[in-house]
């Protein structure tokens, strides 16, 4: 089947994908002209990911030097691919910035303000790679920190470390589109690295076959690349036919091989894998020159720009340096789209500051007049006339009009019947609508939804499973306390039936106890009935106390009763009548302020009484307030009181929120009755 | 310059449905010339009637329906049923005919099942089937070609009948029908159904004037201009290929086996192509995005369906021409025809939708 | 006569007709979900207890016992319709007494979140949990696992000093969800 496959090709054969469109290229404003070198920007923003996985620990913190090419992060994972100092300098901060992402959110970045000395550190070149091990090349790509190039940024130490039967490493130059010319250009200047760079691959795949796909539109960095690969038999530069989208991954592989990858499954399970033309280039450098992943080739271009070309970009440049570099022109009061990437498959950006990223491969400026559809400030988007251009076009096959009715009536189990999933955002179907609907923007808003929805219930699975584990534990413990119980009382029951003296006396001995036990509670009951009167009492018959310490409880317990049933009666007046009702609280509020200043002890309990009484009284007068207005829930103001540092008056704080919280409901409650009792009679 | 933010693909080829809808126009123009020529003014006058009404209509639903009332009124789309209309109208029958035809079209047919691309069926077809059937006999006042007509209908002449009954000289709709023999005419359908009905050959009635020296005297050009218009539509990629051409190898095979069973009592395969609206039904009705199949073994599916119905009604059914009913019958099975003939989408396979 | 045969003609036809419906109901009986589970299986398993129920199965047995639908808050319109349809009854717009908390405020998720510097450490939370999503032992800082948090309220109350708080999940660019109006635009000079 591979045989046939290549025979094919060198016939020159290829197969075609379905539907495929053919924007306006506009690939000539940047192809002429040979990749730019810049000089330093002043600062780099360099976000600590930049690919799909996660984010790499920290090596570095605010005020440290670097070296260029030095690892900014540690990868402890095989998802993390770690950043490194694209020149030196100084790290002048480690926060949230924009990033490069259609959300415009901010992420975790490594601001570097760089001195311009450009000092590399220490290089370990690599004169023969045939002395290294594939275990040790991979881990030169790990620690290069290189990810796709091309687009979706996956880690390419995963790809290349893969199962050893490969037929196919397809390396991906078709660029299909519009306006890139970032590959081509490198292919042209760079053809001996890259085909360097593919050796290493194929030292570590070991494909049957290697391809270069390129598409027909590309004339010189064919023929570079027919000359550097000339040696090798393996390798077959493929020029396949110039269609949007025969550079994704999926189209590409069709058009090469007549294959399909199965829906839901990657490349390599047919044997395939490929590259980017960008990848193999930082391979090559990573592994020969160790030098890291710190630049690429980014296409500046669009009619916005006086001087469009392609430049060499430090990674973390934020875009409008490269802007300035190539001649942006000021468009007056006009919103003007900078978008990065291509056209068809490329993000809007919302700020300037936005860095060039691993994956970013070009940024486009239009003028109005070359993509006034850029610029429309409203969808022009009408009714859908099932005109059915927009599935002639879908390279997946798809029925696009149909996925746009059920995204808009967010029908997700027809959306996935449809098989939104395999749908690859490659804005075709958009393209060609007449109707002007937002085709792809429907889907991805679906896409989002149906994936938060499935994380959704997987939480509610989770949390399904732990609440019914809850359950059988509760219960667990609960048979387990009874079982003791019983245990205990049988236990006790034997040993009253035993009719000896030893058991008579146990028996008054039990009858003490339980008397004992009485008592105390009586007291206990006694004392908490006092305390859950009325704070505001004690603390002043603490007041008292410390004056006159000899007086008994019960005198206390009778006058914090009274006390508490006056502060009822002044609260239940304050509820009754709203307005006027702010008198009598104040005046109680007051007289318990006056109450609450200790008059002359320095006793510890007397001042948390004071702090408690405090807060108490301030929440009282906010409650009188609230009944008057607007209910506020929890207030800070009785924390704000107490300000003694000592551990028991943070406790007497606690408790004196949470009275105060209490007394908030109580006073809500009393509102709710009052507005009851009005609307009864009203 | 501040930044603009939207979704991707940012580019867009610039299409837009009215000009789709203004292209679909202006391919009927050969036919309607062809129908001016052999017929006269009445379907011009028809047309004109029913494109005033359709806006009228468009124009007084939008509003009551609050939708942006400029941008849709102009779309082109209630403009060409209108023109469709039109064109399928006898070209005598009163002006009311085009105007309740015109009404139901656009009112009830297209903005009351939600307006463009909601309705399932095609607006001007619904229409004269409507008109077919609850007003037979002005919908019979077919006009024979000028040649064959003895009174001279010119615009005011044509205008006048249109609208009174009567030509400027006192002659009635059934005067102005007779030939120069004095023989009330019908259209080449028919007149052979009819004539099949009363048991002659397929030969003896072509000796009947209407037939003139092919197939259809007036209606073949006229076929062949709207087979002209509509290559031109595939040619501008306006209308899918697929509908049209299953449909006329439909309509042929069916007719082809008609015809070699029993060649007197059928009509030969050409002059089911070039008579009745056989062309005018392939290339801008059934090709109709909106009621019609989205993919494309769905399109095929839908032609070879209607020119079988077609053939079925023109050679069984009550009525000479079955376009109008054939398109309906398949504007009704289109969603089902849809529903089965889904794509395989890619990297799955063949039995897993 | 006629009618003996009449009537022997349309009984026999009855019984025949009886006894292939009865055979087919046997036969081909559907052995559905129990009502309750697939109930359970829309409910958003917050366990949040606002329905009046003690967890999200209590309430779809509940449900399926005939008690209203419109009683679950955080599954909100949503829910209610699909129990609409499973059920086979009207849509009810959400009954507004079993909402607790804040209804005014926006629907995105929230997590609960201990002020750490202020919890005593009373366990109260802990009991109060249904999902077990707080760690802590009595007078230990408590803390919230964000991941297991199921958003429900229901340690809100229960804390004696107020240091939880319900927090709305931030957005990050992995659950952003192509909301392309809410970006702030920078002006580039």
């Amino acid at each position: 089947m591979v045989e046939s496959v290549i025979e094919r090709i060198t016939r020159g054969h290829f197969w075609d994908f379905h539907g495929g469109i053919h924007p306006p290229e506009q690939k000539m404003l940047t192809a002429s002209k040979p990749i730019k070198q810049l000089a330093l920007p002043k600062q780099l923003i360099i976000p600590l990911q930049q690919h799909i996985g996660r984010e790499g620990d920290l090596l570095v913190k605010i005020g440290d030097k670097v070296l260029k090419g030095q690892a900014l992060t540690l990868s402890t994972n095989p998802m993390v691919v770690p950043i490194h100092a694209p020149t030196s300098g100084t790290i002048s901060a480690i926060q949230m910035s924009v990033i490069a992402h259609p959300s415009g959110l901010s992420q975790l970045c490594v601001f570097l303000d760089v001195d311009g000395a450009d000092t590399w550190r220490k290089k370990t070149v690599c004169a023969d790679i045939e002395q290294l091990s594939n275990s040790e090349i991979i881990e030169k790509i790990a620690d290069a920190g290189i990810a796709g190039m091309g687009g979706a940024g996956f880690p390419t130490h995963i790809k290349v470390n893969s199962k050893p039967d490969i037929n196919f490493l397809i390396i991906n130059g078709a660029e299909c589109e519009p306006y890139i010319t970032a590959d081509d250009l490198l292919m042209m200047e760079q053809s001996n690295a890259i085909v360097d760079g593919i050796k290493i691959l194929d030292k570590l795949l070991t494909p049957a076959f290697i391809l270069i796909a390129i598409e027909d539109n590309k004339p010189k960095a064919i023929k570079a690349l027919q000359q550097a690969s000339a040696a090798i038999e393996k390798i077959k530069v493929c020029v396949v036919p110039t269609k949007y989208p025969a550079g994704g991954e999926k189209q590409l592989i069709q058009i090469l091989t007549g294959q399909e990858v199965p829906s839901g499954r990657l490349p390599i399970h047919t044997g395939i894998v490929m590259q980017n033309i960008a990848t193999c280039f930082a391979i090559n450098d990573a592994v020969r020159h160790d030098i890291p992943l710190i630049r690429r080739v980014v296409t500046v271009t669009g009619q916005a720009l006086n001087k469009p070309q392609n430049v060499w970009a430090l990674l973390g440049t934020p875009i409008n340096f490269l802007l300035q570099q190539c001649a942006v022109q000021a468009i007056e009061n006009e919103q003007q789209p900078v978008i990065m990437g291509g056209p068809m498959m490329g993000f809007s950006v919302s700020s300037e500051l936005v860095p060039i990223v691993k994956t970013s491969n070009c940024i486009l400026v239009p003028s109005k007049t070359e993509m006034p559809s850029a610029f429309e400030k409203e969808s022009k988007e009408v009714e859908c006339i099932r005109c059915g251009q927009c599935s002639d076009v879908c390279p997946s096959q798809l029925l696009p009009q149909e996925l746009q009715w059920s995204a808009k009536a967010k029908d997700y189990p027809q959306l996935e019947k449809l098989n939104l999933s395999d749908c690859i955002d490659c804005g075709a179907c958009a393209y060609v609508c007449p109707s002007q609907i937002p085709l792809v923007h429907y889907y991805r808003i679906a896409k989002a939804e149906i994936r938060q929805q499935q994380q959704l219930d997987l939480k509610a699975e989770k949390a399904k499973t732990r609440f019914e584990a809850r359950k059988l534990r509760l219960e667990k413990e609960k048979t387990a306390r009874q079982e003791k119980q019983k245990k205990a009382a049988a236990a006790r029951k034997a040993a009253m039936n035993k009719a000896t003296p030893e058991a008579t006396d146990a028996k008054s001995a039990v009858a003490a106890a339980l008397a004992r036990v009485k008592a105390k509670k009586a007291a206990k009951s006694q004392s908490s009935t006092a305390e859950a009167q009325n704070n505001l009492a004690q603390s002043n018959e603490l007041a008292t106390e410390a004056t006159n310490p000899i007086d008994e409880q019960k005198t206390q317990v009778a006058a914090a009763i009274a006390r508490a049933k006056a502060k009822r009666i002044l609260k239940q007046e304050a509820a009754n009548k709203p307005i006027s009702s702010n008198e009598p609280v104040k005046q109680t509020v007051t007289e318990l302020l006056e109450v609450s200043q200790p008059p002359s002890n320095d006793d510890k309990k007397v001042k948390i009484a004071a702090a408690i009484a405090k807060a108490k009284a301030k929440k009282l007068s906010k409650a009188a307030d609230a009944v008057q207005s607007v209910y506020r829930p929890e207030s800070t103001e009785a924390e704000k009181t107490v300000t003694l540092t000592d551990k028991k008056a943070k406790i007497a704080a606690a408790v004196a929120k949470a009275k105060a919280k209490k007394k908030t409901k109580e006073a809500r409650n009393l509102a709710g009755t009052v507005k009851n009792n009005d609307q009864d009679s009203g | 310059m501040a930044f603009w933010i939207a979704s991707s693909p940012h580019n867009h080829n610039q299409t837009k449905t009215p000009n789709l809808m203004r292209l679909v126009i202006y391919a009927t123009l050969p036919g309607i010339l062809a129908q001016w020529y052999f017929f006269g003014w009445g379907n011009l006058i028809h047309i004109g009637i029913a494109m005033i009404t359709a806006l009228v209509c468009e124009f007084t639903v939008l509003s009551l329906r609050k939708k942006p009332i400029a941008h849709e009124l102009l779309d082109g789309s209630a403009l060409l049923t209108a023109l469709l209309l039109g064109i399928c109208l006898p070209a005598l029958a009163p002006w009311w005919i085009s105007v309740i035809g015109t009404i139901f079209a656009i009112v009830i047919v297209k903005q009351l099942y939600g307006g463009l691309g909601h309705n399932p069926f095609n607006p001007a077809m619904a229409g004269y089937v409507m008109l077919l059937v609850s007003f037979p006999l002005q919908m019979t006042l077919w006009q024979p070609p000028l040649s064959l007509v003895a009174v001279d209908l010119n615009f005011t002449n044509t205008l006048t009948t249109i609208l009174t009954g009567f030509t400027v000289e006192g002659y009635s709709v059934e005067q102005v029908r007779n030939t120069l023999d004095g023989i009330t005419m019908a259209t080449p359908l028919d007149t052979l159904k009819t004539n099949i009905n009363q048991g002659l050959t397929v030969l003896e009635s072509l000796n009947n004037p209407v037939f003139g020296d092919n197939f259809a005297l007036g209606w073949e050009w006229i076929n062949a201009g709207f087979l002209l218009g509509g290559l031109f539509l595939i040619f501008k990629k306006a209308i899918a290929w697929q509908t049209p051409v299953s449909f006329l190898i439909s309509l042929f095979i069916c007719s082809f086996i008609g015809y070699s069973m029993s060649p007197d009592s059928s009509a030969s395969t050409m002059f089911h192509w070039f008579s009745g609206a056989t062309m005018l039904g392939a290339f801008f009705i059934l090709t109709d995005p909106v009621t019609g199949a989205t993919s494309t073994k769905g399109r095929i599916i839908v032609g070879l369906l209607a020119g079988l119905l077609v053939y079925l009604i023109r050679t069984a059914g009550g009525y000479p021409d079955g376009i109008a009913f054939a398109i309906l019958l398949c504007n009704m099975s289109a969603p089902l025809i849809d529903q089965y003939t889904r794509p395989r989408t890619y990297g799955h396979l063949k039995g897993d939708k | 006569m006629n009618i003996l045969l009449a009537i022997l003609v349309l009984g026999s036809i009855a019984a025949i007709f009886g006894a292939l419906l009865g055979y087919a109901s046997i036969r081909f009986k559907v052995d559905a979900d129990p009502i309750v589970e697939q109930l359970d299986a829309l409910l958003p398993q917050t366990q949040c207890g606002q329905c009046g129920y003690p967890g999200c199965k209590p309430y779809a047995q509940a449900v399926a016992d005939g008690e209203a639908i419109n009683k679950c808050a955080p599954g909100g319109e949503d829910t209610i319709k699909k129990i609409a349809d499973l059920m086979g009854v009207e849509v009810q717009p959400l009954d507004e007494s079993h909402v607790q908390g804040d209804t005014t405020a926006s629907n995105r998720p929230k997590v609960a979140f201990i002020i750490e510097e202020d919890c005593i450490g009373c366990t109260k939370c802990i009991q109060a949990c249904p999902v077990d999503a707080i760690i802590g032992a009595a007078k230990q800082m408590h803390t919230i696992i964000i991941d297991e948090c199921t958003g429900c309220d229901l340690c809100v109350a229960p804390c004696p000093v107020d240091c939880i708080e319900m927090r709305e999940l931030p957005d990050t660019i992995h659950n952003w969800q192509w909301d392309l109006t809410s970006i702030p635009v920078k002006q580039l000079d």
